[in-house]
């Protein structure tokens, strides 16, 4: 078995509470109890690695994955790529990453989404890949639209694509959402404002990269991730047994 | 003063209401990946008891939250974690509600108990749950214990950090049958009566 790896506690005051009345839905679905602090177990340490037998030559290039033979999604072509680090800054390989968004007109492929854009029919609107040995990601997309979304009588979220990041523990796992430098929906969105810090938000907001872009052809975005770190014990007094 | 150089953790956001569309394309409507991830930690080939696991998650109202996605890692039958296991038992699994009824199961085998904290002494029997939907900024982490476990769930360093004794109950699930297989429910609560203990781990 693994040794245990602990994981710097998560920083309660740069998450987002549970309870942000302004985000409605939250008020029903937070615990009115606190937390019960676990010190890790290797319940926490561990968890699920997915190789890349799990992937498909497209799962990363959602113009085309969802597309008829021959044709595209329209819309902005984006590539999106970054890292996933951890807290310490060393990278994370062999980690999975989903993401899924809305189209260019801001609307899901999924049965329960009713906006009245439209559907792009070459365009499913979701993707994975796996880290590399630096950590590193990308994938190619369209720039989603900001939609609007029942909160108050007029909330319009700002562009997004969700991700969704294993790391290597089960106590590692992160869903969170990558917004678009220069989109001034970002700081009036409920959602977004979840997040107590501002510095949260800006870690949350993605650079356009000329340097990744590819001329004549593709803009680029960069998003790096930062997973909880593991902790290098330098002096413990032992348990007994340990 | 230095600066201390650490990074921080990337900020969580919810789900949303189309978690599906990324996580469980099949449950969105549509087929899009060649292979796609299930909710179930073991096959039937699997050493150990086959077991259901099943329940519903509710809101702060009392009303199912429909729109819910689970994943849970455990410990195979002998109590070891499966870390990068591709063969009957893999120990992790995606599961998505019934969008109509807020129903979910899965199958797998019932674990083994795993070495506690430290490597000391040995820990109930538990499947770990990570839950997250809409209205949920950050996944909330439980764990699910087993109701024929009752000696070990009285010894178990978790179960006893519970202050309120009678809020260990919302982390046991209850074994009935089922066409001859064992069947546990396991209700959560997000908020309310019976709120389920959730914990930072």
């Amino acid at each position: 078995m693994a040794p245990l790896d602990e994981l710097y506690p998560r920083d309660r005051e740069w998450q987002p509470p549970a309870l942000t009345p302004d985000y409605k839905t939250s008020l029903s679905r937070s615990p009115a109890y606190p937390l019960l602090s676990l010190q890790n177990s290797v319940s926490e340490t561990t968890g699920p690695v997915f190789g890349h037998d799990m992937l498909g030559p497209l799962d990363n290039d959602l113009l085309h994955n969802y597309a008829a033979p021959g044709e595209s999604a329209i819309g902005q072509r984006i590539i999106v790529h970054g890292r996933v680090l951890d807290e310490n800054g060393r990278p994370l390989p062999g980690t999975l990453v989903e993401f899924w968004q809305a189209n260019a007109g801001g609307r899901y492929r999924h049965r329960k989404d009713t906006y009245l854009a439209p559907i792009d029919p070459n365009f499913g609107g979701c993707g994975r890949a796996i880290t590399d040995a630096e950590g590193r990601y990308h994938f190619r997309t369209v720039k989603p639209a900001p939609y609007p979304w029942r909160n108050w009588v007029n909330n319009w979220r700002p562009a997004h694509i969700h991700f969704s990041i294993f790391g290597h523990a089960f106590a590692q796992r992160l869903i969170t959402q990558m917004y678009f430098e220069g989109d001034p929906l970002i700081w009036a969105c409920p959602i977004v404002k979840s997040i107590p810090d501002e510095r949260a938000i800006e870690q949350l907001i993605a650079p356009l990269d000329m340097n990744a872009t590819v001329p004549l052809d593709t803009m680029a975005y960069k998003f790096d991730i930062v997973l909880r770190g593991t902790r290098s014990t330098l002096f413990e007094n032992r348990l007994e047994g340990n | 003063m230095q600066p201390l150089d650490y990074l921080k953790e990337t900020a969580s956001q919810t789900a949303g209401p189309y978690v599906h569309i990324g996580l469980a394309p099949a449950a969105a409507g549509f087929d899009i990946f060649d292979k796609n991830f299930g909710p179930n930690p073991a096959t039937p080939e699997a050493e150990g008891e086959q077991i259901t696991v099943e329940g519903v998650v509710r809101d702060g109202t009392g009303a199912p939250i429909k729109d819910v996605l689970i994943e849970v890692w455990q410990a195979d039958a002998t109590g070891a974690y499966a870390q990068g296991a591709t063969g009957p038992f893999t120990g992790w699994g995606r599961i998505v509600s019934d969008f109509e009824t807020g129903e979910w199961a899965f199958d797998t085998i019932k674990p083994g108990p795993a070495k506690g904290r430290g490597g000391h002494g040995l820990m109930a029997p538990h499947i770990s749950f990570w839950i997250v939907a809409r209205g949920i900024n950050l996944g909330l982490n439980t764990r699910m214990y087993f109701e024929d476990e009752g000696a070990a769930n009285d010894a178990d360093p978790v179960l006893n950090l519970i202050e309120q004794e009678h809020r260990r109950a919302t982390l046991i699930a209850q074994r009935s049958e089922r066409g001859g297989k064992p069947i546990y429910r396991f209700d959560i609560r997000v908020q309310g009566d019976g709120e389920t203990v959730f914990f930072d781990i």
